[in-house]
């Protein structure tokens, strides 16, 4: 048990330590996040009735995308090196080290989305109640992107394809998460009790926990044959 | 005792070989030979659970083998560009669990002048040391290992023959796929036909 935990650690504090020494990476996500958003207000015109209204849609939508692009080649590389190989021979089922890899990835690339989404709010024009709301439902939310988005990386890994295809396999599962993500903001900003909203993500995430590794492992397992 | 019995891969429909059968004592050293695609590798990774075969069993000491029993090395060597060679015995070490033995691994594979380099600075032989010393950080009584000479130089060759035969010494089983049977001591030698 306790070798079970030190290589599943040893997994995340890795992952960890690759994505900082990399550097590109952490910024990509982030980068592409905040470059599109400027988009919105040149392309609607900024303040206005409009922008404010479609904000928290835009800002989440963004978010899912950031998430989705970062996630490309979380197992590939590891495919390619034969680290895989590695992970599957491990003291520790796949399935925990699965875990161990989307929490360093979603810590060195995602919790930025988070923390940057209070400035994305103030560039669309938001009311104030979104200042608090949009990372919140964004710190419940995109550890379910993470999650759902390993299965369709971790599909396609060695298939040399990934991007797009991705894309098309995983955006119909975000679908839940975007409509409970935006509507905890949309509740939160008309003062309608977004609490309800919060606690379905948070049931999401928990679910996503349990069985996206589950997934992801089956699926990674196929990848290698 | 490693025993596979009646084994028989096939991928993508075509059939890489069948009724493949042999058992290894405690100590033994399998080496297999053949020309290049004839299934040698992937018999190493059908050993090591990474494939699943048609048919067959892979049984140690009578029970379906573990990952926990088998160290893999392959011809990507699994090793971090942007890590030093320590960070990567220590990760080693961690993931495959037991207690990491660093000094020993470092003096057989002869580390120690370039152990915290990053990887993406060594040379290829500098490269494959690197993957064996990982391997031999732990402990683990089945070893599969796949042109492991590659790249070496004749010392480090000579390094890896000691290693294998320590290994078989503590009673530890080994199957190695090469092309310089002159440099191992096997006691079986599985040759594959074109």
């Amino acid at each position: 048990m306790r070798e079970m935990f030190r290589a599943a650690l040893a997994v995340f504090r890795q992952d960890l330590r690759l994505a900082l020494r990399r550097r590109v990476e952490v910024w990509l996500a982030v980068g592409f996040f905040m470059i599109a958003l400027s988009l919105f207000p040149l392309g609607i015109g900024p303040g206005g009735e409009t922008l404010s209204r479609i904000g928290a849609g835009v800002i989440w939508v963004l978010a899912l995308l950031a998430v989705l692009l970062s996630l490309d080649r979380i197992f590939q590389a590891d495919f390619e090196d034969g680290s895989l190989d590695r992970l599957m021979l491990a003291a520790a089922p796949l399935e925990l080290l699965i875990l161990a890899k989307c929490a360093a990835h979603w810590l060195a690339t995602n919790l930025l989305l988070v923390l940057v989404s209070p400035l994305a709010a103030v560039f669309l024009s938001q009311p104030s109640e979104a200042f608090w709301a949009m990372p919140f439902s964004l710190l419940l939310g995109t550890p379910i992107l993470t999650l759902l988005g390993s299965i369709g990386a971790a599909l396609l890994t060695g298939s040399g394809r990934g991007g797009i295809l991705a894309a098309l396999l995983v955006l119909p599962l975000y679908i839940p998460v975007l409509i409970f993500g935006v509507g905890a903001v949309d509740a939160a900003i008309f003062g309608l009790a977004p609490g309800t909203y919060f606690l379905i993500l948070g049931a999401m995430l928990l679910l996503s926990l349990a069985l996206a590794p589950l997934a992801a492992a089956l699926a990674l397992r196929a990848a290698l044959e | 005792m490693l025993e596979v019995v009646d084994l028989a891969v096939s991928r993508g429909g075509r059939s890489v070989f069948e009724e493949l059968g042999f058992r290894l004592e405690p100590g033994q050293l399998l080496l297999l030979e053949g020309p290049n695609g004839a299934g040698k590798s992937t018999l190493l990774r059908a050993c090591a659970g990474l494939l699943v075969p048609q048919t067959g069993r892979i049984s140690w000491h009578g029970r379906a083998i573990e990952s926990r029993t088998v160290h893999y090395l392959g011809h990507a060597l699994g090793l971090k560009g942007e890590l030093s060679v320590r960070e990567i015995l220590h990760f080693a070490a961690a993931l495959a669990g037991g207690s990491g033995r660093f000094d020993d691994a470092q003096r057989l594979m002869d580390l120690d002048a370039f152990v915290d380099l990053p990887v993406r600075m060594l040379s290829a032989g500098q490269r494959q040391r690197t993957a064996l010393a990982s391997l031999m950080v732990s402990y683990r009584p089945v070893w599969l290992l796949d042109e492991p000479e590659a790249g070496l130089d004749i010392h480090a060759r000579r390094r890896l023959s000691e290693a294998l035969a320590a290994h078989q010494a503590q009673g530890g089983v080994a199957i190695v796929a090469t092309h310089n049977q002159a440099l191992f001591n096997p006691t079986t030698i599985l040759s594959f036909g074109p």
